[in-house]
C-alpha cells in the first residue's frame, strides 16, 4: 500500500493496443452522421497554368450530386493558410485554400464535389472540367533560381521563399587555418511521411449555434482551430477540432491543409455534415512532401581530426507554396547540421526555393535527417584523407557533459522559436561506446570491404542529436469522477506514439494510483481551453510534465479538502495511494471528495529544447551485380534523459530506423519535366514492408536527465530516423571502397548502387 | 480510387457466360480473383459496364497431372499451385516461379487464367507457360480453340483473346525424367512485380546440354524466349563458361524496357546476372539431389 508506484521506467504495455488489435479503433472514416454528404476534391492535372474556367454542368446534372464548390463560392479574398513559424520573407508564398486564377502544382485543389456517396462524388469529379492554360513548369533548382518563370509574378521578384543563415564563430578564419578541408555535393530525394491511414475530415455546421465542429484532428488541433476561426470569421470558441484514432502522423498529417477549409466551407454552405476521406492516389499529390535538398558543404579539420569549421550552401525545393511548417526542414538542416559534434565555427546558408511541385512540410526528423547525412559523409571522407579511424574522428568531436549547455548555430532570420538553442545535457561518447560495444565493431570490422559469397560487406557508424520538447507550453486538467476514476485531459494529441499509455503512467505515478483508474482524454479542443499538440518530439516532455503538474495540483486540493472535512490542519493529513489519512487514522478516498470539485490544472511552460543524443552502427552486404544492399545488423543507442516507457520508446526508435531505411533505399516522389507527379500508388512508392528489416536492435540510456523539465525526459520520437542516411551511405562506401564510389546522392536504390559501379559512359 | 458503377452477373455455365460477354460487345469483363481487375477499376483504367464472375462455373479448377500432359483449370489459384505435391514433382519450375508472386492474401485469390488474360509483362505464370510451350484452351460464343501461350500474349497487357472468349484451362507437356530447370527473379521488395526474371529448362545428353529453353520476363515488354541464349547452351557442358556465355547472349539479345525504378542498361545487366546464377543453381540442385 505504501510502496510508491513505478510505472515510469517500466516496460508497460500499451493500453491502446487492446482496442486496436481487436479492430475497435475508431478512425475518421468510421465516424458518420445522419444526412452527411461526401466530398471529392477536383485537383489540377496541370502543374502550372492559368485557371480560365471550370465547367461543372455535367457533374451537377448527375442524380445524387448536390454541389460543386469552386473559388467563386468563397466570399471575398481567398484565405491563405497561416504559418506556424512566420518570417519576414515568406508572406507572399502562403497557400490559398483553393486555386482561383492560377494553379501551381499537380494536385492543387480547384473544386469540391458534394454527393450522396463517395463513389458518386468521384464519378462526378471526373466530369468537372477545369480549363487550364498551361505555363512552363518550374521543376528544377536551375529553373527556379533563374526565375523562369516566376511562380508569383507581380508579387515577388524571385522564386526564393527564404534564405536562412546558420552562423557561429568565424568560419572564414577556421578554414584558412585548417590542415584539411573536405567538401562535396550531396542530395536527398523528395519523399513523404506516408501515414498508413490517409487524411480525412468530417465537418458539421450548427447554424443555430453558429458553431463549427471538425472531426479528424491530429497533431495540432488548437492551432488549426485558431486558423479556421480566422478564415471563417468566427470567434475561436465557435470552432472545435475533434480527434479520433489516428493511423500515423510523422509530421505530415494534422497540419492545416486546403481541405480543412474546403470541407468546413461545404458544411457551412450546405448546412449538412460533409465528410472527405483522402484516397491513396490523391494523398501522394496532396499531403506535404519533404526532404528534397541539395548541399555543397565543406568541413575544416586539424590534423588530429578535430573539426574547426563547417560552411557551405544548401538548397531546398519547398514546392509551390510555403505551408505552415514548410520552412522547418530548411532552417533545421542549417542549424542542426553540426549534430552532436563540437563545431566552433559555422557559416551555412540554406535557400528555400519554390517550384511547381506539391508544397513541402515536415517529416520525422525534418532537416536533421538531411543534415546528418551530409556531415556523416564528410566525416568519413575526412577520416580517409587523414588516415584516421572512423570512430576516432567522431570520438574527438563528440560533445561532453562538461561543455553543456553547448550553443548550436544561430539562425537568421529568426522565425519565432529557437533562433538560439543549446544542447542541454549528456556525455555523448557514452551512447557511442555502448552502441559500438553492442554492435561488436572490432569483430565486424574484419569483414569491412571484403567480398564474401559474392557480396561486399561494409560497416559504418553515425552519431546524432534530436531536438525535442517544442515550446512554449502544454496544458492538462485532471478531475476525479463520481466513481473515483481519474480523468486526465491533455493538450497533446495521439498519433500512434502510445500517448495514452505514457500519460497514464505519469498520472498514476504522481497520484500514487493504479493505472487502471486513469482515463486519458486528448487532442480535442473540447477538452481544454488552450493547448498545443504533438510535434517536434514534444508530447512526453511537454504533455507529460503538464500532467504531472496537474496531478500535483490535484493532490494539493485533495489534501486541503480532506483537512477541511476531517477538521484538522493540512499538515496533519498524509496523502498516499489515492487516500487521505487523518491524524486519528480516518481515511478518505478520492471518490469521497469528488463532489466537492476535486480537480487540478496546469500549464507547463518551457521553451528550452531537449536534446537526445545517440549513435547508430550498421553492417551491410552489397551485391555488386544487382546493386541490392542488405542490412545485416543495425544497432542504435540513444540517451533520452529519462525513460518513461522502454517499450514505447523502442517502438519509436525501431519504427523510425525502418522508416529511415525506406528513405535511404527506395521511397521517392519523382516528377516529369512538366511537373507531373509520377507516383500514385504504393506499388511505386517503396515504403518498407513490416518484414523487410528484421535486424534492428536498440538500447536506451537515461544517464543525463534534461535540466529543462522536472521529469528529466528528452524528446525521442524522431531520433531513430536521423542517422540512417549517413550510416547506410557510409557503410556502402566502405563496402565498395575498392571501387572508390561516393554514395552522396540518396536514395541508394538497387539501380542507383549498380549505376555507381557501372557509370554510364 | 472508388469503383465506377457496374452490373454483376454470376452465371453457372460457360455458355451463359460467353453469351453475356458477346451481348455486351466488349463492354463486359470476366472477373476471376479480381486482384488485377479491381485495382484497374479503382484507378479508373477500366470501367466495364458488366462483370461476369466465373466462380460458379464448374470445371474451371483442378490440377490434373496425367501421363501426357498437366492440365490446370483457369480458376486455379496461386495458393493451389504452391500446395500441390503432384506439381512439385512433375513441374517443379512452376511452383518455384509462383513463389515469387505477390503476397499471401493475393496468392489466395489470384488465378492463372486472370494472370494470362491480364498479360502483365512482369508476371510469372505467362512466362513459365511460354517457356514450357503450354497450350491455352479458350471458349467463346462461337466455340472452342486452343492457343499456344506465346501466341496468346500479344503485348504488354494485351492478348489475342476475343471479347467473348474465356480461358478455361492451360495444358503443359509432361517433362522427361531428369530435366533440369532454373528460375531467378529480382524485385525491389519481396512480392513486388519483377524488375527482371529468367526461367530456363534443359535436358542432359550425356555430358552436354540439350533442348535448352530460356525465357525472360519483367525486363521486356512481353515474356519471351531468348534463342541466342538457348543456342549458347545446347551442345555444351553445364559449366561456368557455358552459363556465362548464355548470360551474355541473353543480355545482348533482349530489348529491355525502362520505368521509374530501372533503366534499360540496368535491366540488361540484371538479366545476365540472374540467368548465370539461376543456371549455376540448376546444377547445384542436381548435385544436392545426387548426394
Ligand atoms: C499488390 C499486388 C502484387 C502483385 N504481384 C504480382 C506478381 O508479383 N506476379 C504476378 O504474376 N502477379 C502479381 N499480381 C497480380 C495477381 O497475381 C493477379 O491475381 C493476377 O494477375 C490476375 O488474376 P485474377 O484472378 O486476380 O484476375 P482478375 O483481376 O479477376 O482479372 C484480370 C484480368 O483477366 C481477365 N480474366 C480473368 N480470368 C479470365 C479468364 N478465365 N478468361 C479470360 N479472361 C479472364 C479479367 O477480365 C481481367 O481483365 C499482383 C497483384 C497485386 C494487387
Amino acid at each position: 500500500m505504501n510502496t510508491p508506484n513505478t510505472y515510469i521506467g517500466g516496460h508497460v504495455e500499451r493500453v491502446e493496443d487492446a482496442r486496436f488489435l481487436r479492430g475497435a479503433g475508431r478512425y475518421i472514416d468510421d465516424v458518420t452522421r445522419e444526412g452527411m454528404l461526401h466530398a471529392c476534391v477536383v485537383r489540377s492535372a496541370v502543374a502550372h497554368g492559368r485557371l480560365v474556367s471550370i465547367d461543372a454542368e455535367e457533374a451537377l446534372a448527375m442524380p445524387g450530386v448536390h454541389a460543386v464548390l469552386t473559388a467563386a463560392d468563397v466570399t471575398g479574398e481567398i484565405p491563405t493558410i497561416p504559418f506556424r513559424r512566420p518570417n519576414p520573407k515568406i508572406g507572399p508564398y502562403a497557400q490559398p485554400v483553393i486555386a482561383r486564377e492560377r494553379v501551381r502544382y499537380f494536385g492543387e485543389p480547384v473544386a469540391l464535389v458534394l454527393a450522396d456517396s463517395p463513389e458518386l462524388a468521384e464519378d462526378a469529379a471526373e466530369l468537372v472540367l477545369p480549363e487550364i492554360e498551361p505555363l512552363p513548369a518550374v521543376v528544377t533548382r536551375d529553373a527556379a533560381l533563374a526565375a523562369e518563370p516566376l511562380l508569383f509574378p507581380g508579387t515577388t521578384e524571385d522564386n526564393l521563399a527564404a534564405v536562412f543563415t546558420a552562423g557561429k564563430g568565424d568560419a572564414e578564419a577556421a578554414f584558412a587555418g585548417a590542415a584539411l578541408v573536405v567538401g562535396d555535393s550531396f542530395s536527398t530525394q523528395r519523399q513523404t511521411a506516408l501515414p498508413l491511414e490517409t487524411r480525412g475530415l468530417l465537418a458539421e455546421w450548427d447554424a443555430d449555434a453558429q458553431h463549427l465542429t471538425v472531426h479528424g484532428a491530429a497533431k495540432l488541433p488548437f492551432f488549426n482551430r485558431r486558423a479556421m476561426a480566422k478564415m471563417m470569421d468566427l470567434p475561436e470558441t465557435s470552432v472545435d477540432y475533434v480527434e479520433h484514432d489516428v493511423g500515423g502522423g510523422f509530421g505530415a498529417r494534422g497540419e492545416f491543409y486546403p481541405e480543412d477549409f474546403l470541407v468546413a466551407l461545404a458544411a457551412r454552405i450546405t448546412g449538412r455534415p460533409v465528410k472527405w476521406v483522402e484516397d491513396r492516389r490523391e494523398h501522394f499529390a496532396a499531403i506535404a512532401h519533404s526532404r528534397e535538398a541539395e548541399a555543397q558543404v565543406e568541413l575544416a579539420l586539424d590534423a588530429s581530426g578535430r573539426i574547426l569549421g563547417l560552411r557551405g550552401e544548401m538548397f531546398m525545393n519547398v514546392g509551390a507554396y510555403v505551408r505552415p511548417n514548410g520552412m522547418t526542414p530548411v532552417r533545421n538542416c542549417a542549424q542542426f547540421m553540426s549534430g552532436p559534434y563540437r563545431v566552433p565555427n559555422i557559416a551555412l546558408q540554406a535557400t528555400a526555393y519554390v517550384a511547381n511541385k506539391t508544397p513541402a512540410g515536415t517529416f520525422r526528423g525534418p532537416g536533421r535527417y538531411e543534415g546528418s547525412f551530409f556531415i556523416e559523409r564528410l566525416l568519413d571522407m575526412a577520416a580517409a584523407r587523414l588516415g584516421l579511424d572512423r570512430r576516432t574522428i567522431r570520438q574527438v568531436n563528440l560533445l561532453t557533459n562538461a561543455e553543456m549547455p553547448y550553443p548550436l548555430a544561430q539562425i537568421r532570420p529568426s522565425d519565432g522559436s529557437r533562433a538560439e538553442t543549446s544542447c542541454d545535457s549528456g556525455e555523448y561518447s557514452e551512447a557511442f561506446h555502448r552502441c559500438l560495444q553492442a554492435f561488436d565493431w572490432e569483430e565486424k570490422e574484419k569483414l569491412d570491404g571484403r567480398l564474401i559469397d559474392g557480396r561486399y560487406h561494409g560497416i559504418a557508424v553515425s552519431c546524432f542529436i534530436e531536438g525535442g520538447a517544442s515550446g512554449p507550453a502544454e496544458t492538462a486538467r485532471i478531475q476525479v469522477a463520481g466513481d473515483g476514476g481519474v480523468e486526465v485531459y491533455v493538450g497533446s494529441s495521439a498519433i500512434g506514439q502510445g500517448l495514452e499509455t505514457v500519460m497514464a503512467q505519469i498520472a498514476a505515478d504522481t497520484l500514487g494510483l493504479p493505472m487502471e483508474c486513469i482515463r486519458i482524454y486528448h487532442g480535442s479542443t473540447t477538452y481544454l481551453a488552450e493547448g498545443w499538440g504533438s510535434y517536434g518530439s514534444r508530447a512526453t516532455v511537454m504533455g507529460g510534465n503538464a500532467v504531472r503538474e496537474a496531478a500535483l495540483a490535484l493532490l494539493a486540493r485533495f489534501r486541503a479538502l480532506a483537512a477541511r472535512r476531517l477538521g484538522v490542519g493540512e499538515a496533519e493529513v498524509s496523502v498516499v495511494g489515492g487516500q487521505a489519512v487523518g491524524p486519528d487514522g480516518a481515511v478518505l478516498d478520492l471518490a469521497d471528495l469528488a463532489a466537492e470539485g476535486l480537480a487540478g490544472e496546469a500549464k507547463f511552460l518551457n521553451s528550452d529544447a531537449t536534446y537526445t543524443n545517440g549513435t547508430a552502427a550498421v553492417h551491410v552486404a552489397v551485391d555488386p551485380e544487382t546493386g541490392r544492399v542488405e542490412v545485416l545488423d543495425y544497432v542504435v543507442c540513444d540517451e533520452v534523459g529519462r525513460i518513461v516507457n522502454a517499450l514505447t520508446l523502442h517502438g519509436q526508435v525501431t519504427g523510425a530506423a525502418v522508416q529511415g531505411f525506406g528513405s535511404v533505399f527506395g521511397e521517392e516522389l519523382p516528377y516529369d519535366d512538366d511537373g507531373a507527379l509520377l507516383v500514385g500508388t504504393l506499388a511505386d512508392y517503396l515504403v518498407p514492408l513490416a518484414t523487410d528489416y528484421p535486424r534492428v536492435r536498440c538500447l536506451s540510456l537515461e544517464s543525463y536527465p534534461s535540466p529543462t523539465n522536472p521529469l528529466g525526459a528528452k524528446g525521442a520520437g524522431e531520433g531513430g530516423i536521423i542517422p540512417v542516411g549517413g550510416a547506410v551511405a557510409n557503410a556502402v562506401a566502405s563496402a565498395l571502397r575498392a571501387f572508390g564510389v561516393a554514395p552522396n546522392h540518396l536514395p541508394l536504390s538497387p539501380a542507383r548502387v549498380w549505376a555507381l559501379l557501372n557509370p554510364p559512359d | 480510387m472508388k469503383l465506377p458503377a457496374f452490373d454483376y452477373a454470376c452465371p453457372e455455365t460457360l455458355d451463359e457466360a460467353t453469351a453475356l460477354l458477346a451481348e455486351a460487345g466488349g463492354d463486359a469483363k470476366v472477373i476471376a480473383g479480381g486482384q488485377s481487375l479491381l485495382p484497374f477499376m479503382a484507378f479508373r483504367l477500366a470501367a466495364p459496364s458488366l462483370l461476369v464472375d466465373l466462380r460458379k462455373i464448374a470445371g474451371l479448377d483442378g490440377i490434373e497431372v496425367a501421363d501426357g500432359e498437366i492440365r490446370l483449370g483457369a480458376m486455379v489459384r496461386w495458393r493451389d499451385i504452391l500446395d500441390s505435391a503432384a506439381l512439385a514433382r512433375a513441374l517443379p519450375l512452376l511452383p518455384a516461379a509462383i513463389g515469387h508472386v505477390a503476397h499471401y492474401q493475393i496468392r489466395n485469390r489470384g488465378t492463372l487464367g486472370g494472370s494470362l488474360a491480364h498479360a502483365d509483362p512482369a508476371s510469372e505464370f505467362p512466362c513459365i507457360a511460354v517457356l514450357c510451350g503450354a497450350s491455352v484452351d479458350v471458349v467463346g460464343a462461337g466455340g472452342h480453340r486452343t492457343i499456344p501461350a506465346d501466341e496468346l500474349i500479344a503485348g504488354p497487357m494485351e492478348t489475342t483473346l476475343e471479347d467473348d472468349e474465356i480461358i478455361v484451362a492451360v495444358r503443359f507437356p509432361r517433362w522427361p525424367e531428369g530435366r533440369r530447370w532454373a528460375f531467378d527473379e529480382f524485385a525491389l521488395r519481396h512480392g513486388d512485380l519483377a524488375i527482371a526474371a529468367v526461367a530456363a529448362a534443359y535436358d542432359m545428353d550425356g555430358p552436354h546440354i540439350a533442348h535448352a529453353r530460356v525465357a525472360v520476363m519483367g525486363a521486356t515488354d512481353t515474356p519471351q524466349r531468348v534463342p541466342p541464349a538457348e543456342d549458347a547452351l545446347n551442345g555444351r557442358a553445364p559449366d561456368d563458361d557455358t552459363f556465362g556465355a548464355a548470360a551474355a547472349a541473353a543480355s545482348a539479345a533482349i530489348e529491355p524496357t525502362e520505368d521509374l525504378h530501372a533503366g534499360a542498361a540496368y535491366r540488361r545487366a540484371l538479366v545476365g546476372t540472374l540467368l548465370r546464377r539461376a543456371l549455376a543453381e540448376s546444377c547445384a540442385r542436381e548435385r544436392e539431389a545426387a548426394e
